[in-house]
């Protein structure tokens, strides 16, 4: 009967809300054997490059292991990935491995008891150390446990439209744009010439990971730090104050678009600029004659300055029984050998130390993706932080009321924020 | 004619119809009694789902989920938000839709097309129609565009005046095709006899709307005020898709919408049931007061 609980309260939140439904599953206890073989399943996200590099990884796992066989699917569809992963844990049928598990999700993954430490596996934390060096660390649980391999990162830069450029008047080799007074001097350009309708367009929605590409991207390259550091909110600071108080302008002038929109807005050129990672690189080639610099700071851009990881890593799902099998195929998965592989049928950068050195035959026949490597080697990712969601929720809603729609003067508004995302972790 | 035996059971102890009804009546209490007193006992718990086997405490916690929904600004906002909601959207969908009904009903033109226009909304899913919403009523809309200096600033999706009425609208419709079709098939009910002889008492067309079609079509406006009230209640795509999550500073955000960040995105399951369960209090209020004033209406 206990067992039945969560079920019954995910299926009448899932019915009130019309969220994703959840699959009964067996009861499968918190604690399990890191050493039992046999077939498991696994989900890759639903990106199409993705989809097919985990095809490959499959197969080439299979070919090899027929005792072993692992099956794969992409996530099923919900409102977001998130949602339905939590679903499946609280029903128990979560496959062992999730390779689309987002680092700010794990915080709440973990605390519903769906998550296995891979510290469990005798080489686990060596393994995780191994592949990815210092830039692992920021992932690490607040109870010192690992609970998420380190997989792929989206170092978030500044795209900008050739062609816009060029009709504002706007260098397209050196665009000014390594500073804010550069970047809202050429915002009001592009916009004045009417080069484009906004200067940049990043979703003004108030789903709580919206931060991530307004933002956070900025604040990392402006002070290094995470969003929450050693249990406080450091965005209440100069340089919080800072990129609230550039998007503040940005929108109160009408450079940066307030609504809904319902294509994307620089591919279609509605936009001149756009906060992306490289997987925009194939997105946006056929559509756009793109540009990619660092995002600005107050003091300028520089090569190694930081930026948001937007990472996606892979984690060990409780309800998963034949763990010996899945902590081998995430480790054959996440060789170098599969890194590469990913990097190249996807574009994405693995999180590993040094990619430029380790992979150079495919940065040099596509030195397009060079930049984003050398800016992978200085990513920031959220931080691991109880009350996560809730955090960057509260942090949008002020950023919203404040900064989008000027409700509220954004100095203010931070502080508040700060304030109160500072109860939440430590509550 | 068939004689009743004195002793013969009464209907409701018959086998055959608790044979046929015990299906659906296993299927409401399964997936509709069962998962609402639970909704129910975890808003007096704190509550949090795990996966199987994980043992968590979950004490009571009386009214304490309560108290910080109730206290939560965004979410006595949401409720606001709903109440305007659905002094628009109710009454000008009872009363489009028997309009609309009415004229359908009688032999115009093209009429079958006409009520297949108004019913395609209803069935097409809302994220793909929010986007003809969004091409009429973002800031370079066509609606701003006729209206030129008289358009609202900031625009009516972004106006914190205008946001939760433009839902409204939308919603008004999308669903009227379905209540229209309600009201369709109780116009087919009312007796031709009575618009005759109203006829024949010279009344004009509005007045015989008055006297005949309004009370004959009275237990389907009962019905379609309800479904109105109980599906607007459930707001949760349009503000989701058309203001970008209940936005401008949360005046289009809706309790559901609030149910779903707090239950399922941020993990406070116990808040949200209390939302729910608060939520489902005032439907149920708004339905009582709405059959106190038809039963007092006669």
């Amino acid at each position: 009967m206990k067992e039945r609980i969560p079920f019954a309260g995910a299926a009448v939140l899932s019915l009130v809300l019309a969220a994703t439904g959840c699959g009964g599953g067996d009861a499968t206890s918190a604690g399990g054997d890191p050493t039992a073989r046999g077939a498991i399943d696994v989900w890759f996200s639903n990106n199409a490059q993705e989809v097919a590099w985990g095809r490959q990884v499959v197969e080439k796992w299979n070919a090899t292991h027929p005792d072993e066989k692992v099956t794969a699917q992409q996530i099923p569809a919900s409102q977001t990935s998130e949602a339905v992963i939590s679903a499946s844990i609280i029903a128990g049928n979560t496959p062992c491995l999730i390779y689309n598990t987002s680092p700010a999700a794990v915080p709440n993954f973990q605390a519903q008891g769906g998550l296995v430490p891979l510290d469990d596996f005798a080489d686990g934390t060596s393994y995780v150390t191994a592949r990815s060096g210092e830039l692992g660390a920021q992932y690490r649980s607040p109870d010192g446990k690992i609970y998420q391999l380190p997989w792929k990162s989206n170092p978030v830069m500044l795209f900008y439209n050739k062609t816009a450029f060029a009709k504002a008047g706007l260098s397209t080799t050196a665009p000014p744009l390594a500073t804010y007074t550069d970047f809202l001097a050429t915002s009001q350009k592009l916009v004045s010439s009417g080069a484009a309708r906004y200067a940049i367009f990043p979703s003004p929605s108030s789903q709580f990971f919206q931060s991530w590409f307004d933002f956070y991207p900025m604040y990392v390259a402006e002070s290094g730090q995470q969003l929450v550091v050693d249990t406080k909110a450091t965005f209440d600071s100069d340089a919080g104050r800072a990129v609230a108080g550039l998007w503040r302008q940005l929108y109160a002038q009408n450079l940066a678009g307030k609504e809904a929109y319902t294509g994307d807005a620089f591919a279609d050129g509605t936009a001149a600029m756009a906060s992306v990672g490289p997987w925009a690189v194939t997105a946006y080639q056929d559509k756009v004659d793109w540009g990619v610099t660092g995002v600005p700071t107050r003091a300028g851009s520089a090569e190694n300055q930081s930026t948001f990881s937007d990472a996606k890593n892979v984690a060990l799902y409780t309800a998963c029984t034949n763990r010996g099998t899945a902590w081998d195929f995430l480790k054959f998965s996440t060789s170098s050998e599969q890194d590469g592989e990913l990097l190249a049928m996807t574009g994405q950068m693995p999180l590993r130390q040094d990619l430029v050195r380790e992979y150079p035959a495919y940065f040099a026949a596509n030195p397009q993706y060079r930049v984003f490597a050398v800016k992978a080697a200085h990513v920031v990712d959220v931080p691991n932080t109880p009350a996560s969601v809730e955090v960057w929720q509260t942090f949008r809603d002020s950023w919203s009321n404040s900064v989008i729609f000027g409700k509220e003067d954004p100095d203010k508004a931070l502080a508040v924020a700060a304030a109160k995302i500072n109860d939440l972790v430590i509550r | 004619m068939t004689s009743v035996a004195p002793d013969a059971k009464p209907a409701t102890t018959q086998p055959i119809g608790l044979l046929l009804s015990a299906p659906y009546a296993v299927y409401v209490a399964a997936v509709f009694a069962y998962p609402l007193g639970m909704a129910v006992w975890i808003s007096f718990h704190d509550y949090i789902f795990t996966a199987p086997g994980v043992s968590v405490s979950r004490p009571f916690v009386g009214f304490d989920n309560y108290t910080t929904a109730l206290a939560d600004p965004a979410v006595r906002q949401s409720f606001v938000n709903i109440l305007i909601f659905l002094v628009i959207n109710v009454p000008l969908t009872v009363v489009l839709s028997l309009l609309l009904a009415a004229a359908l009903n009688a032999a115009i033109p093209f009429r079958t097309f006409f009520r297949v226009s108004f019913y395609v909304p209803y069935v097409t899913a809302s994220v793909a129609v929010v986007g003809v919403w969004l091409f009429l009523f973002s800031s370079d809309g066509l609606v701003n565009q006729v209206l030129g200096d008289l358009a609202p600033d900031p625009s009516w999706l972004i106006n914190e005046r205008w946001a939760m009425p433009s839902i409204a609208l939308f919603v008004t419709w999308k669903q009227l095709g379905f209540f229209i079709l309600l009201y369709l098939a109780a116009l087919q009910n009312v007796p031709r006899e009575l618009y005759e002889s109203a006829a024949v008492d010279g009344a004009s067309r509005w007045r015989s709307f008055r006297a005949v079609t309004i009370p004959g079509v009275r237990p389907a406006t009962t019905l379609v005020t309800l479904l109105a009230i109980i599906t607007g209640a459930n707001l949760f795509t349009e503000p989701y898709l058309l203001t970008n999550g209940g936005g401008p500073s949360g005046r289009s955000a809706s309790p559901v919408l609030l149910m779903y960040q707090r239950g399922i995105e941020q993990q406070h399951p116990d808040v949200a049931a209390a939302i729910g369960v608060l939520l489902v209090a005032g439907v149920l209020l708004l339905a009582g007061l709405q059959r106190l004033v038809e039963r007092r209406q006669g």
